[in-house]
């Protein structure tokens, strides 16, 4: 690949509504500094959007990030995410760099942002990455499960730069080489900076805990085995005595125990926490596909035969009725 | 005005049962349409059903059988639909299937108001595909979508759900729309929209009825391509422990939780 003049590695470095850095910059730039070793040492470099408001904690937060350049890139109109005006910054600094591979968050933001990108330039773009590596020829390959997690792809690009979505939580932080980083502050300034979708509301719907459940590393989630709603509040007191967030199954969330927003699964989100601690949840292919990169997980269950005991790293085989307030009391009781 | 909805056949990932090769077993494997686009589906008729002079258009790209679930969707509420059908099109990857699912708008459906597909194909997972119609079309686009508030004749106002909340977001029309699962029930199909679904036309058309070269669509059309699939490892569950009393369980389960 040393014929092509698209060199280096770019990062999309999506910023939380307060400013912050998401976790998944650091789990990006970690990994993209191992692929710059495979390349010969090519250059990261990060590209941040801002009104301007925040450039002091922004420099602050990506200090130790080991970027060799940070393109901190201001206009009052970056204030709220929004799909036309992003890409359309992102892909002339993408024509001004020309970085053979261009990295982002699976966030929604990202998942957003990438395909309009990756489409304007008409090159290859794979979604919800959960292996990046440099093959032989030094090209990027990029793996992801697909068929509900059934099957793992391996996927190579032919055009530049080689565009990527890589999920969240999966790729470990090693130690990442502190650098004499690059600062390169522009304001933008385009004629044209105009977007068809503004945010006219936002409401936080995050649970009690200030953790969502992608961020979260302590999952306790019921399925239809909790029953009732005075169950799900059992389960949201101990989540929030373990300092996490309640799950549910689609089963629990189409009998109205749980909203939406809190299923795990083929048709909910995907999570990788820490802990799942699987309450009353039988365990269908559609459920674990969405929890089964979970670090560790407890099932408890009183049907033996529930297929979540095949996946569960500890089965409990017990009424959870009874467990979960013994065991709120005991997580009380050491305080 | 006229909504335009993208639905894909996709075999019942819960279902599917894989040869020594690692290729798909095919034989009995249910196709169902995709969960995603049942969703977009529904979303398209509340629409219809709250206001007058509301056309939907279902179209597909797929094999010829991928014709059952636009008859799905005529049983359901959708006022027409095509297929979009070709061998050149095998292999693609969502930038040359979102050329051909946006060659075949532009080419067959004369100013669309609205595009509505699902977020995912729990097939292939990529969330990609509708992001891409839009940009190839040139129209504005919302994703994780959950329900659609409001629609005038230039606007659109929709719940969209993000990690941290929901944000209400105004877009112009015309707009592609991807939806995520939406917090109300999906209707069912009417023994009347069944007749009509047997009954409808439902055209095919190839690559040159859209108005597209090889060069674009299928593996040709694709940037990316696959140099290696194969099964992941399954991870093995631990021990199942019945515990005698509740106090043995809660202090196993106290000991696992130290992470």
């Amino acid at each position: 690949m040393s014929d092509n003049e698209n060199k280096g590695i770019l990062i999309y470095a999506q910023l939380t509504r307060d400013f912050n850095l998401l976790e998944v910059v650091s789990e990006l730039s970690s990994e993209a500094q191992k692929l710059s070793q495979k390349l010969d040492g090519e250059p990261v470099s990060t590209v941040v959007l801002t009104d301007g408001t925040n450039i002091e904690a922004i420099r602050e937060n990506l200090k130790n990030s080991g970027f060799d350049k940070v393109y901190i890139l201001k206009n009052e109109k970056f204030k709220d995410y929004s799909t036309d005006i992003y890409s359309k910054v992102i892909l002339d600094l993408i024509r001004e760099i020309k970085p053979s591979i261009m990295l982002f968050g699976a966030t929604t933001q990202g998942r957003d942002l990438a395909p309009v990108v990756a489409s304007s330039l008409n090159t290859g773009l794979t979604a919800d990455c959960t292996k990046l590596d440099i093959n032989e020829k030094g090209q990027l390959a990029a793996t992801r499960p697909t068929f509900g997690g059934n099957l793992m792809a391996t996927i190579l690009c032919k055009n530049y730069p080689q565009m990527a979505t890589v999920r969240p939580k999966v790729l470990q932080i090693e130690n990442i080489q502190i650098k004499d980083t690059e600062y390169i502050e522009k304001n933008i300034e385009l004629e044209d900076l105009s977007s068809r979708t503004k945010i006219v509301e936002f409401v936080r719907t995050i649970q009690e805990t200030g953790i969502t459940l992608n961020d979260a590393d302590i999952i306790v989630a019921g399925g239809k085995g909790v029953k009732n709603e005075s169950g799900f509040n059992k389960l949201k007191e101990l989540a929030a005595l373990l300092n996490g967030v309640v799950g549910a199954t689609r089963g629990a969330v189409d009998m109205g125990l749980a909203d939406s927003s809190m299923q795990v699964g083929q048709t909910g989100k995907t999570v990788c926490p820490k802990l799942y601690i699987a309450v009353g949840i039988s365990g269908a292919i559609q459920h674990q596909v969405g929890m089964c990169g979970s670090k560790k997980i407890i099932a408890i269950n009183s049907d033996e035969n529930a297929p979540i005991f095949n996946i569960a790293d500890v089965g409990i085989v017990g009424d959870l009725n009874l467990i979960i307030p013994e065991l709120i009391n005991e997580l009380k009781n050491r305080g | 005005m006229k909504i335009v909805l993208c639905i894909k056949q996709v075999p019942d990932t819960a279902d599917i049962k894989w040869t020594e090769n690692n290729t798909i077993q095919r034989e009995g494997l249910e196709s169902i349409m995709n969960p995603f686009d049942t969703y977009g589906l529904e979303a398209a008729i509340k629409i219809k059903n709250n206001k007058d002079n509301i056309e939907i258009i279902s179209i597909t790209m797929g094999p010829p059988q991928a014709e059952t679930v636009i008859r799905a969707s005529l049983a359901l509420g959708a006022d027409r639909g095509f297929v979009i059908s070709d061998r050149k099109f095998a292999g693609a990857d969502t930038i040359a299937t979102s050329t051909t699912l946006a060659g075949a708008i532009k080419n067959k459906i004369e100013n669309p108001d609205l595009i509505i597909c699902g977020q995912f194909a729990i097939d292939g997972d990529t969330a990609q595909t509708p992001a891409m119609i839009a940009q190839k079309l040139g129209y504005a686009q919302v994703t994780y979508v959950r329900e659609i508030l409001e629609i005038s004749d230039s606007k659109i106002k929709v719940k969209r759900e993000v990690e941290d909340g929901i944000e209400v977001i105004e877009a112009e029309l015309p707009c592609v729309l991807s939806m995520i699962k939406p917090d109300y029930k999906l209707s069912r199909p009417l023994i009347n929209g069944f007749r009509y679904a047997q009954q409808a036309e439902v055209p095919f058309y190839s690559m040159e009825d859209i108005g597209l070269s090889a060069e674009n669509v299928g593996i040709k059309g694709s940037p990316t391509y696959v140099s290696k699939a194969f099964r992941p490892e399954q991870k093995q569950g631990g021990e199942k422990i019945k515990p005698e009393t509740t106090k043995d369980a809660v202090s196993i389960i106290m000991e696992n939780i130290n992470v």
